[in-house]
């Protein structure tokens, strides 16, 4: 099957500065892919040359085997993107604007049925006929996620889509992202929030430096992490007798509560309670933790120690 | 394939946003041009004759007018354009299946009917003072038309090139006002001493409401064939220049 979106050699040169340096990797289509990496890892501007916003400086990105830049019609009919910024022009009402959308991708009335149907679930029916500069900013991300689906596109490019956005709110968001991937739609992710692409991605790309560092399936990108967690509550005074060869494990340390990062194959349980039990140290509490997203982008991007 | 439904949708957002909005893009140009007409009829009526038998008002008119589209249709695209690159939803139409061509004309189509619609009002209001009756309609029409695609498009360069409004209104008071004072709104260029005559000729914008005013009043300071060449290769000079920014992506596409 064709890939939504091939990206082949990408590299983006800005002056001394290499943003993408020959990114390569295939998103199958159905996916829910997440794009993840610290600020400037190159995730926009990765995500704009997919767009057609900007140009790559070498290689090429491909759409539903459309060339973003040959077939630049074709790629932008099969793409919606909902960009990071709260954008909207002041002098139209949300029905107003998505109509105009609509319009730019050659769209006659017959879309307006679809386009009230996103209203609804959107939960903006009531605000159709508001003028945008009257939403709230909740609503307003929102529209640009209806615009962003008035041709009802293949591929749809959700770049931070739940940025100031309240719990609820985002939560239905995730709701509705995941039906409209249940029924077919590609949907590419970039998020700050792990824990969000953690829950809802399949398949998942660190960026870091404008280099890709992993693209795999989100279990397999897990089990890559070989280490697990080991959470410990001790009484007051206890800490002072740890063994320093358990003392090196200690990942962080705070009012009696430490957390020892046990490699899952080279540390035991077992073996760690023992030697704490030799040293006279007790515990109050202890649980243990599996690998998230979180442990695998630090581990990944560098940021394990920060 | 063109992309028609596409480009009519952008060229009727255009129209939609300035009727929207229209005391202030129809009816306040409208009523600064009938201050000027005010201002100059009391002063200045009695006192000369720019051609034989053609009264100064009745010579003046048709410069207002010609005057007052020219400057809608600068105002319209470079106000519009700048203003959506401020907000960022110019994004919205750099995201659609929309050419550079398709994009050009329709924000420069929407210029020609903004100034058209401010151009008739100030005509018909004008009658309040003196009837200036059109003596060639296509002369008219044809000047109208590319004049304000001229100004359409110089407002789009504007805009596209510009990154704060300083920019815009360095460009609009530093090169479209005085180019347009000097065309010859308010004085025949052969009133002006002969250097400045000179200088006249290569002023674009002279032949613009000279070939303007002949569709008026069937009389003009050089001939309107010439002016209708001049004023068509600048149109497309300013079309090409235009789409060459649209097309390489200056300050919209990185």
């Amino acid at each position: 099957m064709t890939p939504a979106v091939k990206v082949s050699g990408v590299t983006k040169i800005y002056g001394s500065l290499t943003a993408l340096d020959n990114i390569d990797f295939s998103i199958e289509q159905g996916s829910f892919f997440g794009l993840l990496g610290p600020n400037g890892a190159g995730k926009s501007t990765l995500i704009n040359i997919l767009s057609g916003l900007t140009q790559a400086t070498q290689g090429y990105i491909e759409v539903m085997g459309h060339n973003v830049k040959s077939e630049w019609r074709k790629t932008r009919m099969t793409l919606g993107v909902v960009p990071q910024e709260l954008a909207y022009d002041p002098f139209f009402t949300v029905r107003e604007m998505l109509r105009l959308q609509s319009g730019y991708f050659g769209l006659d009335s017959s879309n307006h049925a679809w386009i009230d149907e996103i209203l609804f679930h959107l939960d903006l029916s009531d605000k159709a006929g508001e003028n945008i500069g009257n939403l709230s900013g909740g609503m307003k991300r929102r529209l640009l996620i209806a615009q962003a689906l008035v041709h009802k596109p293949d591929v749809v490019v959700l770049d931070e889509p739940t940025a100031g956005v309240d719990v609820e709110l985002r939560r239905s968001l995730w709701k509705y992202f995941r039906k409209l991937n249940k029924k077919g739609q590609t949907i590419i992710l970039t998020t700050h929030y792990l824990e969000e692409a953690e829950t809802n991605c399949d398949r998942i790309g660190i960026l870091n430096h404008g280099r890709l560092k992993a693209v795999e399936e989100k279990n397999k990108l897990l089990n890559r992490y070989p280490y697990r967690l080991l959470n410990l509550r001790l009484p007051e005074g206890s800490e002072k007798n740890i063994p320093e060869k358990i003392k090196e494990k200690i990942v962080s340390a705070e009012n009696g509560d430490i957390c020892l990062r046990l490699h899952k194959d080279k540390d035991k349980i077992g073996d760690i309670m023992e030697e704490l039990h030799k040293a006279n140290v007790k515990f109050v509490d202890l649980h243990t933790k599996e690998p998230g997203l979180e442990e695998v982008f630090m581990a990944l991007t560098g940021k394990e120690n920060d | 394939m063109i992309n028609w439904g596409g480009a009519f949708t952008l060229f009727r957002k255009e129209l939609w946003r300035f009727l929207k909005v229209s005391i202030q893009t129809i009816l306040t140009p409208v009523v600064t041009v009938l201050l000027y007409l005010l201002v100059f009829s009391s002063v200045l009526s009695d006192r000369l004759e720019v051609y034989k038998g053609i009264d100064y008002v009745k010579f003046l008119i048709p410069g207002l007018v010609v005057m007052a589209m020219l400057q809608n249709a600068f105002a319209n695209s470079s106000s519009s354009i700048f203003q959506s690159k401020m907000n960022r939803n110019i994004v919205f139409m750099l995201l659609a299946p929309l050419s550079n061509l398709e994009i050009y004309t329709s924000y420069v189509l929407a210029c020609v009917v903004r100034g058209l619609l401010v151009g008739a009002g100030v005509w018909i209001t004008a009658f309040f003072f003196e009837s200036v009756w059109i003596h060639n309609i296509a002369l008219v029409f044809a000047f109208g038309f590319l004049g304000c695609g001229i100004l359409g498009a110089l407002g789009l360069i504007g805009a596209v090139c510009s990154e704060k409004w300083d920019h815009i209104a360095a460009f609009q008071n530093f090169v479209i006002l005085p180019l347009s004072f000097l065309s010859g709104v308010f004085f025949s260029i052969h009133t002006l001493p002969p250097f400045w005559e000179k200088v006249s000729y290569y002023n674009p914008f002279f032949y613009m409401v000279d070939g303007f005013r002949n569709g008026f009043l069937g009389i003009s300071d050089t001939d309107p064939t010439l002016s209708l060449i001049v004023t068509s290769a600048f149109f497309i000079a300013v079309s090409i220049a235009g789409l060459l920014i649209l097309k390489s992506g200056y300050k919209l596409r990185e």
